[in-house]
């Protein structure tokens, strides 16, 4: 298949960057998305062009590092699937693709189609572990956990950290990500005792780092790779007006 | 050539560098705490205040319709109700009092309600400094929760204007002085159909922003989660529904005549 | 290429005595460091994976100030993440006969023979406290009804000792790991370097000292010194280019301390997982895995008919061969990796396999769909049948499955002692990046508890003996400016070649020589040929090819090609090692040594060692041999009919 690609190209922070159009010839349907800009790429260097800079690792959908608004939906029109997991076989022959950044204040564009997502390590600074030092725990039996609600501290903790969250809402919001955390360690008995300060610490962090208030769009947990429900945030909500009330 | 620059020496002291934003030191654990930032100051706790307060408009807009509903039973139970409103609670009250704690309350809500809202939007927009090319498709079919800001912007004008014509009676045909029934019938008339019109959009707009808002409110304040969200989430429609059908029915009925 | 023999090496650290006590003594008389002095002396930590990020945190939480390092753009990105089974630990919760001294059996016998008694008793030791240091920090494992820990039996084990959270086992430890990582960067015990890769190691005055890093988002070469250096830096499965790794893992940290003085242990034992998504093209950039559990329920074959073009419905069950279960009756589809990878490349060799290039197997689920219904099969492996189904286009529930082995991991790495010390002082090297504790193959659900052993209960003490010495004073800026040169200078060179084939091009094909010379089988002959084609493709690299850009700001490229770089010589010392391992052992099958049967044959009474590199220049590397004495597990043969 033959596609054309319109991709934001940016040399560096400073640089206000543009759409470039590529046509890429003879993708093959079964290439993931970042195998065909691999194919891309690949060329570019030979033509001595400069290759697209974008994020990946693991290229199996669990590491979060890759990322991209395709079509205006983070990391593509595929539910539940990052962008490394995209295979070319859903874009129709002939097809126009816009590649983007992640836009949000506070995750600044690096290059081309990386930005710097260290705000969200930084949100888990604040708080989002349980304080235990290595050697200091109790026998793993001695804290009995309900299966619910290890089950349900399992699905938020499946956050892979890839920020579609904050690119899809449009409010710029981080509220998913961090209720992810609060949730799954507000859920276990282990996480208790820094239940309050947690939450309040890591909103301050969210809202020190630039990002938008929640308005319950939903658009965030459509594009979540894992699915992340939006009773999390509901959770974060009543923790967070419970420590400060 | 590369340049190169050296960092930290074993024993000597490391120089750090600043992080972008230092993160708050890590709380000693359990113990309830009010942040540093407060209620007020963290985007969570300004969505509380409009979650609430927008509760507090909504118990108006109840109450304000079933008053209107009133209108149905003829002009004299709804100018009597009108007059118990500001008659209520005497002699033990002085007059008006349920009507000026009423009035207090909802202007508190509707500042607070405001306040909260720019402040979100103002943060919304300085975190998406730069929009995307491609127009960004919407997943989770959030019509509605769109309609917030500008619903709301058209809401503020149309209570101007309402307060106005109903209240105050200014821009009202028949004036202050007339009662409120005479009031009622003369803002519909039909030669005045634009004012009936703003008022059906007004009511629409009204009724979007319940959509999105009554559930909304209650995901804020962290009350519903799982099965229940999904079911206030209808409870929602349906009671906005109710409450536009209640609204449109007084000036509707007035335009085809059956309230005259 | 030439190799000579050195002198015998020794672990100077194991303890004596009962294999029981020895963690205990060795805890004891390793010294301890004040907390005073502890504040004055730095670490430098490198990769924030399991092993790194629990070190990392570890040391930052005991005072140490340490400077942690990774490529990626944050620490929870590294690639332990993609772990999917589970964590191994002889906690006996199930009652079941499991024990401290089982697991330790178990993984001695696993690795075939190759692993050291001590370290890996104190390994099985150690597991115990893994899973309640994990539970203590909110890894959400499996549960069952009554609250209590689930866990499974996994990789054929006779016990139920692998604890999991779903098919994610591997990124709920590292979060965990991660959060306690974010907790000390927080209490400013610890200073993050992200997006920074490890070029070089500076040695001085015969100690390991510090690291040459990029930043690589501003190109800037940076010196950081420290007191120790502990690498955690992974695997380097990706010498084969393709692999269940990361894109970017890559063998230049240890590749580069090797050069440096610390010897390379086993590098040609390589692991081989029987079942992942086969290649589709030649576009291929990297291979998934899909979890071992899948073999539980499926059943593999292959047409009987070699080039047998039909569609695997049409194909009758009399024309099908479930190869597995007519060679292994006892095992069936469950027989270990290596034993089902190298039967999957044999029926593909004889023309019989299937799908893209006849390099797959089937893997069906029919019978068990009939057997337990769809709801059930799907309960227990849908997302995984989702995966396949997202990777290929293809809907597993209707039609079989293909699956073919690919190279998952290395248990070779730098040689460590006891206290996981490398030859250099001060280097200390911790999870898959060392070579200690897998012997020639490893057990499923092992790889997890290892990291986590080393980086938060095995280096936080050991690695205070050493410090117990320091500080160490200043650093010899020569050696800073010699290590400085190196980097850059190779930096440069990549540059300015300007050729015609990009460092991607060369990698691809230096990994299907690798996976075809040294991959599940390997000869004399290929071996030879490796070893003649290798240079000669290295030169070409260094002669042709094209990296764009400059050093200056982010380049993928640059970082790639580097990478390569150092794939070439490693590729080289893998295929020696393994020419000169003529024994099969674990992963390492030589075709030369097979039973009647054509399974693996050990020589023990000559290979019964740990082949330890050094760098040799010029001269080629040295042999170093550190004889494995078992005095309580009895060497046998291992057998799955």
């Amino acid at each position: 298949m033959n596609l054309t690609l319109k991709v934001w190209r940016q040399n560096g922070p400073d640089d206000r960057g543009r759409m470039v159009t590529y046509r890429v010839e003879d993708v093959s349907p079964d290439m993931s998305f970042l195998e065909m800009l691999d194919v891309l790429n690949e060329r570019l260097i030979l033509d001595g062009d400069d290759p697209i800079a974008f994020d990946h690792d693991c290229r199996e959908g669990i590491c979060g590092m890759c990322g991209m608004v395709i079509n205006g939906v983070a990391h593509g029109e595929q539910r539940a699937t990052t962008t490394c997991q995209l295979h070319m076989r859903h874009f129709a022959d002939g097809a126009t693709i816009t590649i983007e950044p992640w836009r949000a204040a506070p995750f600044p564009v690096v290059k081309d189609l990386v930005v710097d997502r260290g705000a969200f390590d930084r949100i888990i600074q604040a708080g989002g572990f349980i304080s235990v030092p290595a050697g200091s725990a109790p026998d793993a039996h001695s804290i009995p956990v309900k299966k619910e609600d290890a089950d349900d501290a399992f699905d938020a903790a499946t956050c892979i950290g890839c920020g579609a969250c904050v690119a899809a809402c449009p409010n710029g919001s981080a509220s998913l990500f961090t209720a992810a955390k609060i949730t799954h360690l507000g859920l276990l008995p282990q996480g208790q005792p820094e239940r309050d300060a947690r939450a309040v610490a890591m909103i301050e962090q969210m809202d020190a780092e630039g990002f938008g208030g929640c308005t319950n769009t939903g658009e965030c947990t459509a594009v979540c790779p894992k699915g992340i429900s939006l009773d999390t945030i509901s959770r974060m909500n009543r923790d967070y007006l419970k420590a400060v009330k | 050539m590369t340049s190169t620059i050296e960092r930290g020496a074993a024993t000597a002291a490391v120089p750090r560098r600043a992080p972008v934003k230092k993160a708050p030191t890590p709380k000693a654990p359990g113990g309830r705490r009010r942040g540093p930032a407060g209620l007020l100051g963290t985007t969570n706790g300004r969505k509380a205040v409009m979650a609430v307060s927008g509760a507090v408009l909504v118990l108006f807009l109840i109450g304000h319709m079933v008053g209107n509903l009133k209108i149905f039973l003829g002009a004299g139970a709804f100018n009597d109700y009108a007059a118990w409103l500001r008659t209520v609670g005497e002699p033990a009250l002085p007059g008006r009092t349920l009507l000026t704690v009423t009035e207090v309350l909802l202007v508190a809500a509707v500042l607070l309600h405001m306040w909260s809202a720019v402040a979100l939007a103002r943060r919304a927009s300085a975190a998406r400094p730069v929009r995307y090319a491609a127009r960004p498709r919407r997943r989770a079919g959030g019509y509605v929760a769109r309609t917030m800001r500008y619903g709301g912007v058209i809401i503020l004008l149309f209570v101007v204007w309402h307060l106005l014509d109903l209240t105050f009676g200014a821009v009202n045909p028949k004036g202050a002085a007339a009662t409120p029934y005479d009031r009622m019938v003369a803002g519909f008339d039909p030669s005045r159909w634009w004012v009936t019109a703003f008022y059906v959009l007004a009511v629409a707009m009204v009724g979007l922003h319940l959509r999105h808002g009554l559930w909304s409110a209650f995901q804020t304040l962290g009350l519903v989660r799982g099965r229940a969200r999904r079911t206030l989430s209808a409870v929602a429609a349906a009671s906005a529904a109710v409450l536009v059908l209640g609204f449109v029915a007084v000036p509707v009925a007035v335009m085809i005549g059956v309230v005259k | 290429m030439k190799y000579t023999i050195g002198e015998p090496i020794r672990d100077g650290k194991a303890p004596g005595g009962p294999i029981e006590d020895r963690w205990d003594r060795r805890r004891f008389s390793a010294r301890l460091v004040n907390p005073a002095n502890k504040r004055k002396l730095t670490v430098i930590v490198v990769g924030t994976g399991l092993a790194g990020g629990s070190a990392a945190a570890t040391l930052g939480e005991l005072g140490y100030r340490v400077k942690s390092f990774c490529y990626q753009d944050s620490p929870r990105r590294a690639h332990s993440i993609a772990a999917q089974g589970g964590i191994n630990a002889a906690k006996n919760y199930r009652g079941d006969g499991d024990s401290i001294h089982r697991l330790f059996y178990d993984t001695v016998k696993g690795g075939d023979f190759r692993a050291r008694e001590s370290n890996v008793h104190r390994l099985a030791q150690v597991s115990v406290n893994i899973i309640d240091q994990a539970v203590a920090q909110g890894v959400p494992f499996a549960r069952e009804y009554g609250g209590l820990l689930d866990t499974r039996s996994f990789g054929g084990a006779q016990v139920s000792r692998t604890f999991y959270a779903r098919g994610q086992t591997g990124q709920q430890l590292l979060l965990g790991a991660y959060q306690a990582l974010e907790r000390q960067i927080a209490a400013g015990t610890v200073e993050m370097h992200t997006r920074h890769e490890m070029l070089d190691l500076v040695v001085s005055g015969g100690r390991a000292r510090g690291v040459i890093v990029r930043d690589l988002v501003s190109g800037e070469i940076e010196t950081h010194l420290a007191d120790a250096v502990v690498l955690a830096t992974g695997g380097y499965g990706n010498v084969f280019f393709l692999s269940t790794n990361a894109k970017g893992c890559n063998t230049t940290a240890i590749w580069r301390a090797h050069r440096r003085g610390a010897y390379f242990g086993n590098p040609c034992y390589t692991q081989i997982h029987p079942t992942c998504i086969p290649v589709s093209g030649e576009y291929q950039s990297k291979l998934t895995l899909m979890s071992e559990s899948l073999r539980n329920d499926g059943r593999v074959w292959v047409p009987v008919r070699a080039g047998d073009e039909r569609a695997p419905g049409d194909i009758p069950e009399d024309e099908r061969d479930y190869y597995l279960e007519r060679l292994y009756p006892a095992f069936g589809n469950l027989v270990p990796r290596d034993i089902a990878s190298r039967a999957a490349k044999n029926v593909c060799d004889e023309g019989r396999g299937v799908g893209p290039g006849g390099l797959g197997v089937y893997l069906d689920f029919a019978d068990a769909i009939g057997r337990l219904g769809r709801a059930a099969v799907e309960k227990k492996y849908g997302n995984l049948f989702e995966m396949y189904e997202r990777i290929t286009g293809e809907d597993p529930y209707s039609r079989p499955m293909r699956i073919y082995p690919a190279v998952h991991y290395t248990m070779g790495g730098l040689w460590v002692d006891y206290d996981l010390q490398s030859t250099i002082p001060g280097l200390f090297v911790i999870g898959e990046a060392n070579f200690s504790d897998h012997g020639a193959n490893r057990l499923g659900a092992s790889a997890l508890m290892q990291g986590l052993a080393d980086g938060y209960f095995v280096l936080p003490t050991t690695i205070g003996d050493y410090l117990a010495d320091g500080p160490f004073g200043a650093v010899d800026q020569a050696d800073v400016a010699e290590a400085l040169g190196e980097v850059t200078g190779r930096i440069g060179r990549l540059l300015s070649v300007d050729g015609t084939r990009t460092a991607d091009s060369y990698h691809r094909e230096l990994g299907g020589l690798m996976w075809d010379l040294c991959g599940m089988e390997r000869t004399e002959e290929g071996l030879r040929k490796a070893l003649e084609r290798i240079p000669e493709l290295r030169e070409e690299f260094w002669a042709n090819v094209k990296v764009p850009g400059g050093e200056e700001g982010l380049n993928q490229a640059l970082e790639r090609a580097g990478r390569v770089a150092d794939f070439f010589d490693l590729a080289e010392l893998m295929c020696l090692d393994a020419l000169h391992r003529t024994e099969s052992c674990g992963g390492h099958f030589r075709a030369e040594s097979q039973t009647e049967d054509g399974e693996a044959l050990r020589d023990d009474a000559n290979f019964a060692y740990v082949a330890a590199w050094e760098h040799g220049g010029d001269a080629g590397p040295v042999l170093h041999k550190e004889a494995l004495d078992y005095e309580y597990v009895t060497m046998t043969q291992r057998s799955y009919k």
